[in-house]
């Protein structure tokens, strides 16, 4: 947490509620997000309790498993899940745009022009939590190799058919998550508390009901009580009136009152699974309603200038997703292999690099905490003087005086940047002393020996200059090598087909 | 243990049952070390978790039915054929061939220090013998800040070659290979525990070679199929046994309280109903310093009661134990908000009455030149601007002290910075 993350939280406990932590909003909303609030059961991997999911706020899709350890019954939950998803997460892909681009013929290697198609919006599955996400990639993982009866017809467990896609979306999407700033798959929490300072801790954070507390305490509560009272009001059943937000349980919910239920409904009694739906929906109701209600408070924030240039990056790899599945390929392997492994490392750090540079860019609240990092600064021009570079046609170089508060790590030498048009202009440290930083302009001056207008600050002028790039990655917006389809020329990878293998079986059922 | 140090303890217990404690608690609390009201209210076997509900703020984390019955019954499962399966397991893990037979001596006893005692003879009759030796739920003993401590593991192997393994059989699944790091980290600090004791054992005894790679028994992938994974816990090990020294010893905590201290809940008739005054056990308990952290939420039964009095005390650290790190001396949320406040030209009041948000402050922080001290500030409010910057805007003496001057600089930039970016006067961002 950066110091000013930190005062931030403090301000907030102070006054008794969250304090903004960004001035713009730094991730795209989708105009029509579909909501998913699963629940698990506890003590089992891959168990599903129950879910809410749709993309109308009052009219969710309501699915429970009354015994969640019966097969056949979970097995009927991904169908339905499959159902009311699988239209969402493929509605995006037909509507595309083509992109026109020199590339070179395979075979004869002569340049010629490759077409492409991106999709002009994508889905967005918005969980309540980080576990939430994890449990997205879990079901995923648990669907995308099973086998349904058409594919297999010796298959002793088939599940009904559109599970294993639905799993591979999942996976998909759990997936892209993992790259910094994206928004196919985005926690409620993460989004909140990327925006806004709680006055408690980001592990009291991931408690949605409590977070929001804070952000929208009840008049004349202190964030502090509210939040308290999310996390411990009970009703006179002894429930929690705030549920987590999945996806597990309250301990006391399934002792109390699901474990009984569960059992009524295995002694066949009727109107036992009413009684079970009933119960697992009151769990789910309240977090999904917060969800909502994070989601009103985010569309509140102005977009920031390029969250729509990150968002392209998501539609990209939407759009890779679904070309892959097009081409028939298996489902993606259990492990990576080491290089891809690797190489996605690597393609997420960048990806933080340049989410951070351009957070920083989008909002003066995110720059200054690179400012107080020194890695940037910002102060009024004092003095400006021409300079030319050496040689036979002499380039401006004009050297500008910028007067500070600010104290950045920068020494003679040091490149710098700033905005300037839409582009980055660089310059180049020639100085630098306590409250003063004398910087030596390099490029973006047209091409003539005069600099072209408004290309060189003005004394008098306020100017912020970064010592980190500000696009620091190719802006080609390529989808990653890990999301290249083969008929792209991604290469599927030998351990990959092998890692692909259904899992086995075991004839009783494993719960 | 000497016997006042017990007299005492007993005392603080009150009339309730002493409740053990066992390696998950010892692995907690060798996960906040610094706490001395954790340490003794667990080396007197007082029940946490009837103090916190008592005190009105009971635990904030409990265990589904649903998992209790899982665990058991895939720990049965595991141990099913006098533990053929997890012998195979094992001896598959360590590259071994699966011996045809292996002892499983009875360990039954009774109460813990007998087990304990029936466990010692096992291990060394077993390691004598020189075959393979099965130990399902040993006893044994550690001595942890002046008081015993009977742990349990799932079991433990004995080697022809004399090594002792520790197993622990845990219901979490490993899927393609992996299990989640968080609950494995647990398992592994739980099983340091275990190796700490047969240690101690094994140079009792004088023979037997605990290992430090201790294998985890899980479910493989979504079945109920076991599979097993080695785990190094030497870090772990050598976190636990500093840990464990470091951990402030209870006679020292206990010769600090007032004279007649104690948790007892003076339960009613009914064995049930708790008597005591809720304010006389607060009381009691506040006695005793705590260290509270926002990682005693998952761990700590008393943790919504500890929370509460940091909150009322104003503790950096309740916002997340990095925290104070970056703070120095400052150790109160008034305390840093004053530091800071003076990079705002002295808008904020430490009391916070009257403050002005800070998007509101006039000149957006800019202009803070020479008005830092001006607002009562004066003991550390001169003392920064002169030294290497120079000509900054904190006019004021030579600079000569870092640390918690430097400290007190930055938060006042970050304020000062805050500010002007919130009221929209900051160059950068969008500018
Ligand atoms: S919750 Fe309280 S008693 Fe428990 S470890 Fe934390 S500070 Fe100590």
């Amino acid at each position: 947490m950066s110091l000013i993350a930190t005062l931030a939280r403090m301000e907030a406990l102070r006054e008794g509620r969250a304090r903004p932590l960004a001035t713009v909003r730094h991730r795209h909303l989708s105009e029509r997000p579909m909501v998913f609030v699963p629940l698990t059961t506890a003590g089992e991997a891959g168990a599903p309790l129950g879910a809410l999911f749709g993309t109308d706020r009052e009219e969710p899709t309501l699915l429970v498993v009354p015994q969640p350890r019966d097969r056949d019954l979970r097995f009927a939950f991904l169908a339905q899940l499959a159902q009311g998803m699988l239209p969402y997460l493929e509605g995006y892909a037909d509507d595309v745009d083509v992109e026109v681009r020199k590339g070179k013929d395979p075979e004869t290697g002569e340049p010629v022009e490759v077409e492409r198609e991106l999709c002009r919006d994508a889905p967005q599955l918005l969980v309540p939590n980080g576990s939430g996400v994890r449990y997205v990639r879990l079901l995923g993982r648990s669907m995308r190799f099973r086998r349904t009866a058409e594919e297999a017809p010796d298959e002793p467990y088939p599940v009904p058919s559109r599970v294993p896609l639905l799993g591979r979306w999942m996976t998909h999407f759990g997936e892209r998550a993992l790259t910094p700033g994206s928004c196919l798959l985005v926690s409620m929490t993460d989004l909140l508390s990327r925006h806004w300072a709680s006055g408690q801790s980001g592990l009291e954070d991931q408690h949605l009901g409590a977070l929001l507390a804070w952000l929208d305490p009840p008049p004349g509560v202190h964030g502090s009580e509210a939040a308290l009272r999310a996390e411990t009001a009970r009703d006179e059943r002894g429930l929690l009136e705030c549920p987590p937000a999945g996806p597990a349980t309250d301990p006391a919910f399934d002792n109390k009152l699901l474990a009984p239920a569960i059992t009524r409904y295995d002694a066949g009694l009727s109107g036992a699974e009413r009684a079970v739906r009933d119960l697992v929906g009151s769990q789910l109701r309240p977090t999904w309603d917060h969800v909502w209600r994070g989601l009103d408070l985010l569309r509140e924030l102005p977009p920031g200038d390029r969250v729509a240039a990150r968002w392209e990056g998501d539609r990209w790899s939407y759009t890779g997703h679904r070309d892959r599945l097009r081409a028939g390929e298996p489902p993606q392997p259990k492990r990576d292999d080491a290089v891809t492994a690797a190489a996605k490392l690597v393609r997420r750090e960048t990806d933080q690099v340049r989410l951070d540079a351009h957070e920083a860019l989008d909002d003066p609240l995110v720059m200054a905490e690179r400012r107080l990092a020194g890695e940037a600064f910002a102060g009024e021009v004092v003095a400006v003087e021409m300079a030319y570079s050496e040689g036979r046609s002499p380039r401006p170089r004009p050297l500008v005086s910028v007067s500070t508060h600010d104290r950045p790590h920068v020494e003679p030498g040091t490149r710098v940047f700033r905005r300037l048009a839409g582009k980055a202009q660089e310059a180049q440290v020639a100085a630098a002393e306590p409250g003063l930083v004398v910087v030596r302009l390099v490029n973006q001056m047209g091409r003539g020996r005069v600099p072209a207008e408004g290309t060189v600050p003005e004394p008098g002028d306020v100017v912020c200059l970064t010592a980190f790039e500000h696009d620091p990655r190719p802006a080609a917006p390529l989808p990653p090598p890990e999301e290249t389809p083969w008929t792209h020329g991604g290469p599927p990878g030998e351990a990959a087909m092998g890692a692909s293998a259904p899992d086995p079986h075991t004839a009783e059922d494993y719960l | 243990m000497s016997t006042t140090l017990e007299s005492r303890l007993a005392a603080l217990r009150g009339s309730a049952p002493p409740r053990p404690m066992d390696a998950r608690t010892l692995a907690a609390l060798a996960a906040n070390p610094g706490c001395g009201r954790r340490a003794l209210l667990d080396a007197a076997g007082v029940d946490k978790g009837a103090v916190a509900e008592h005190l009105g703020r009971p635990a904030p984390f409990g265990q589904s039915q649903f998992s209790i019955v899982r665990g058991n019954a895939f720990e049965a499962r595991v141990k099913a054929d006098g533990c053929a399966e997890l012998l195979r397991l094992l001896c598959e893990r360590l590259g071994l061939p699966a011996p045809d037979e292996a002892a499983l001596p009875d360990l039954s006893a009774v109460g813990p220090a007998g087990r304990a005692e029936r466990t010692r003879q096992a291990l060394e009759e077993a390691t004598a013998a020189g075959g393979w030796s099965l130990l399902d739920h040993p006893m044994l003993r550690l001595e942890v800040a002046g008081s015993a401590v009977h742990l349990e593991p799932d079991a433990v192997v004995v080697r022809p070659d004399g090594r002792w393994t520790v197993v622990e059989i845990k219901s979490f699944p490993i899927l393609d290979g992996c299990a989640d790091p968080a609950k494995v980290g647990a398992a592994a600090r739980q099983s340091a525990v275990y190796v700490l004791a047969l240690r101690a054992l094994a140079e009792r005894i004088g023979r037997g070679e605990p290992e430090h790679t201790v294998v985890l028994v899980c479910p493989k992938d979504f079945s109920n199929l076991p599979t097993c994974a080695a785990v190094d816990v030497r870090k772990q090990l050598s976190v636990t046994v500093r840990q464990l020294t470091r951990l402030t010893r209870v006679e020292d905590i206990v010769s600090e309280l007032p004279e007649g201290t104690t948790f007892d809940l003076a339960l009613d008739d009914d064995r049930r109903t708790p008597r005591r005054p809720v304010e006389e056990l607060a009381a009691a308990v506040d006695a005793v310093p705590a260290a509270y952290a926002p990682d005693c939420l998952s761990v700590c039964e008393l943790a919504f009661h500890c929370r509460a009095r940091a909150h009322e005390c104003g503790a950096v650290e309740a916002l997340g134990r990095g925290v104070r790190g970056e703070l120095g001396a400052l150790a109160s949320v008034d305390e840093v908000l004053a530091a800071a406040a003076a990079g705002l030209g002295g808008a904020w009041q430490a009391d916070g009455e009257g403050s002005a948000p800070a998007e509101h402050v006039s000149g957006g922080g800019c202009g803070v030149g020479g008005g830092t001290d001006a607002h009562g500030y004066a003991e550390d409010g001169g003392d920064f601007g002169g030294g290497d910057f120079g000509g900054g805007d904190f006019s004021g003496g030579d600079r000569r002290d870092f640390g918690d001057d430097a400290v007190t600089w930055r938060l006042r930039e970050a304020a000062r910075l805050r500010a002007e970016a919130l009221a929209g006067t900051a160059a950068g961002g969008r500018a």
